[in-house]
């Protein structure tokens, strides 16, 4: 057991940091530096760069367009891409469905999808949740009737993330009514742009039009469209959430976050002093430190454990549940820090709008950041959700 | 970067675990722990003889099994199963580390000692007004010829009554609270002028109160050098605070799983009330503390090389961490047992016992937050 990056480990982080020096866009980095909420454009731009570069898919198989790194070289990118502080890839291809399709999907469904989650062709969204089914997602109502080579899907979703940009959704349907409730749903592949789909935005709190009611009617969908055996699509999302969990611990992105909360607060000034050197608000700060510590050296062991040919397992809950409340506690560290220009509702920078909104950059998006970010203890499984996961599969409850 | 354990010490686990499955379980720990002596020497001597467990951190040409701090933290997470007492921190992990740091002549006749099981070594460091500062000393050592005079009173000094020799904290020059000017040395425990009052500790163990009442020493008792000994006693206490790291690890791992099993035994309202979702949850609190309580074990010993603020830094937050998970896994599990968990009769409590003593061992929650603070956190 040791810390040490080897001599090649230390080249390929010299080579990372280049290569986001030399490509990163320098456009994007002025939005993000402004706060601004970014286009659909703009999360595509460095996916398209990583993608030329074949660095998209680190956790793929090399077979299927992985970059075939060790873990040691998966934990320097991830390291070194959130220090640069690069926009983060959206998961619901390359973290989502593309490993749920290079699982269990067939030749057909790899040959043809893979390739274009990897090139950032199709943006995916997940249609998983329901009105009546949230925390109790296998009570699902959502029906596909099969009829000749197709299933005709009718019902609703919702909370579904950047729907409005997506060209594919990946959907969980009821196929058996009379089954057992996990045992009657499959997992279907669908065109977003088929007749019959209806997406309706949701405004969340922050103001941002994020999340989406989808409506399906009578939608037709080849079952050829469809991943795995029928009514054995809860074998895939159960292996998509344990995948989901880990990338939630967002180990790198909350190390990046504290480094901007210290910077507000040497940067704000509490009396004569810097906020940081206020012997409360410091304490919070290192509070926070020492729990992504903590987060962080259970996220390398449980590397450490997938690499020795277990997968991530249940355990994964524990990292959900550690750095979903690690990212709410810095938001409202962050909230706290800019003090009065906490409270000014920011609208964005509007077409020809050339005021500059009120108060300092950083304090633009505080608040509808620490609003917008209660859904992490909320998504990918509740945080009570993932402590019944525990309870009943590592405690055996 | 590799966070796997080699062979060797899943060995040294192993053979650990077993020897104290047959030697520790509850019942004859009570017995030792309450005997005259409080303890069973014969368990010493077969870590040292038979499993060759006391030459774990040493270096093979002292007949050591050549590991260092990540053996050491094994060792202390087994004996935190069975709430062992065995003296193996003070003597092997922090006088060894001592040693390890001086080399030379010191550390060839002594670690030899240790390894055989023939000395048992306390750390006597803390004193009445010093709290956990390590330069806060009113014991002096004052230069007499070649040799000093050891003069002053050490508090809660952990194993002395079993003790062959003490690794000893005092000034030799500067002020109380000064870096400058303290000196570590390693006595004889039998020296004309030293007064010991022995007591049990709430966990198990045993203590001294000891009185130097001008104490001859010989010279060649300094360790490392005179009045410049802080950074060294600094960093050994920084091994010693993993290694206490590890041990509450273990200790908090039963803790868990004590209360595990005790709710699908105990009914109430008709079922286990391991049934019940507000257990369960937290439950899985406590599990998810001792899983943390791990990792900044292995944070913390793996950081014990780094430059001195970088390493202070780690045990800091490790120490910090695990402090407070040490307390909510014991106010837990004790309250989740109910009455039967507050009285002598269930190893639980005296698990919890253990737990409690390590929140303040070398430092506390706060004083851990202050000194990361200091290092990390500077205006």
């Amino acid at each position: 057991m040791d810390m040490e990056f080897s001599p090649e480990d230390l080249a390929f982080q010299q080579e990372v940091r280049d290569f986001i020096a030399e490509n990163y866009p320098a456009e994007l980095r002025e939005k993000q530096d402004e706060g601004e909420e970014m286009s659909k454009e703009d999360f595509l731009v460095w996916h398209k760069i990583l993608h030329k570069k074949g660095w998209i898919a680190p956790a793929w198989p090399v077979e299927y367009g992985g970059t075939g790194w060790t873990p040691t070289q998966r934990f320097i990118w991830s390291e070194e891409t959130a220090r640069a502080d690069c926009i983060r890839l959206m998961p619901f291809g390359l973290a989502m469905v593309g490993p749920v399709i290079y699982t269990f999907g067939t030749p057909e469904q790899k040959a043809h999808f893979l390739p274009r989650i990897l090139s950032g062709e199709d943006w995916w969204c997940q249609g998983y949740s329901e009105p009546g089914s949230g925390s109790d997602l296998a009570s699902l109502r959502t029906t596909a009737i099969a009829d000749g080579d197709d299933y005709i899907v009718n019902g609703q979703k919702t909370w579904t993330t950047l729907a409005q940009h997506a060209d594919w959704g990946f959907f969980l349907v009821r196929t058996d009514k009379d089954a057992k409730q996990q045992e009657g749903i499959s997992f279907l592949l669908i065109d977003m742009k088929s007749p019959g789909i209806t997406v309706r935005p949701i405004i969340t709190l922050g103001g941002e039009h994020e999340v989406n009611e989808v409506w399906l009617e009578d939608v037709r969908v080849p079952q050829s469209q469809r991943v795995y055996d029928e009514n054995k699509g809860w074998t895939c999302a159960k292996f998509l959430l344990a995948h989901e969990r880990t990338g939630i611990a967002g180990v790198a992105a909350s190390k990046r976050g504290i480094e901007k909360v210290k910077a507000i607060a040497r940067t704000e000034v509490d009396g004569d002093k810097p906020l940081l050197a206020n012997a409360f608000f410091k304490r919070k700060v290192a509070e926070l430190e020492v729990d992504l510590a903590a987060l962080e050296f259970t996220e390398l062991r449980s590397l450490a454990g997938a690499n020795a040919g277990r997968g991530p397992g249940p355990e994964s809950s524990l990292l959900k549940i550690k750095g979903s409340e690690i990212q709410q506690r810095l938001t409202e560290l962050s909230l706290e820090a800019v003090g009065h220009y906490g409270a000014p509702y920011f609208r964005g920078f509007g077409e020809g709008d050339n005021e500059h909104p009120i108060g300092p950059d950083y304090a633009h998006r505080a608040a509808p950041t620490y609003f917008n970010m209660r859904k992490t203890t909320i998504y990918g499984g509740s945080n009570e959700i993932q402590r019944n996961i525990i309870a009943k599969m590592v405690l055996g409850l | 970067m590799d966070f796997t354990y080699t062979e060797t010490q899943d060995m040294i686990r192993d053979t650990l675990a077993r020897f104290l499955g047959d030697t520790y379980d509850f019942e004859t720990r009570q017995k030792f722990i309450n005997s005259d002596s409080g303890r069973d020497p014969a368990i010493w001597t077969a870590l040292a003889q038979e499993l060759g467990m006391l030459g774990a951190p040493f270096a093979e040409e002292y007949g050591g099994l050549g590991g260092g701090a990540l053996e050491n933290a094994i060792v202390m997470e087994e004996l935190g199963k069975v709430i062992g007492i065995e003296p193996y921190l003070p003597t092997v992990v922090i006088a060894g580390g001592a040693l390890k740091a001086v080399g030379g002549a010191q550390a060839d006749a002594m670690i030899p000692e240790i390894i055989a099981g023939n000395a048992i070594i306390a750390f006597a460091y803390a004193e009445p007004q010093g709290r956990y500062d390590l330069a806060n000393l009113r014991t002096t050592a004052r230069k007499d010829g070649s040799g000093y005079v050891l003069s002053g009173h050490k508090s809660v000094v952990y194993a002395a009554p079993w003790a062959t020799h003490l690794l000893v904290t005092a000034r030799t020059g500067g002020n109380a609270r000064d870096r400058d000017g303290v000196s570590l040395f390693l006595i004889d425990v039998n020296l004309t002028g030293i007064v010991r009052r022995d007591y049990p500790t709430v966990d198990g163990n045993r203590a001294s109160e000891i009185y130097f009442e001008n104490v001859a020493i010989s010279g060649d008792a300094l360790l490392g050098g005179e009045g410049t000994g802080l950074p060294l006693i600094e960093q050994i206490v920084d091994e010693a605070t993993v290694a206490v790291c590890a041990e509450a690890t273990g200790v908090m791992q039963k803790l868990h799983e004590g209360t595990l099993e005790y709710t699908q035994q105990r009914k109430q309202f008709g079922v286990p009330i391991a049934k019940f979702q507000v257990l369960q949850h937290r439950m899985v609190d406590m599990f998810m503390e001792v899983e943390q309580a791990r990792s900044m074990t292995i944070m913390g010993t793996l950081k014990l090389e780094l430059p001195a603020n970088e390493r202070m830094a780690a045990v800091s937050a490790a120490k910090a961490k695990v402090a407070r998970g040490a307390n909510f896994v014991g106010q837990n599990a004790i309250q989740t047992h109910g009455g039967i968990g507050i009285t002598q009769e269930l190893a639980i409590g005296h698990y919890f016992k253990r737990a409690t003593m390590i929140e303040s061992q070398f430092g506390s929650h706060d004083y851990h937050m202050d000194r990361y603070e200091r290092i990390v956190l500077a205006d």
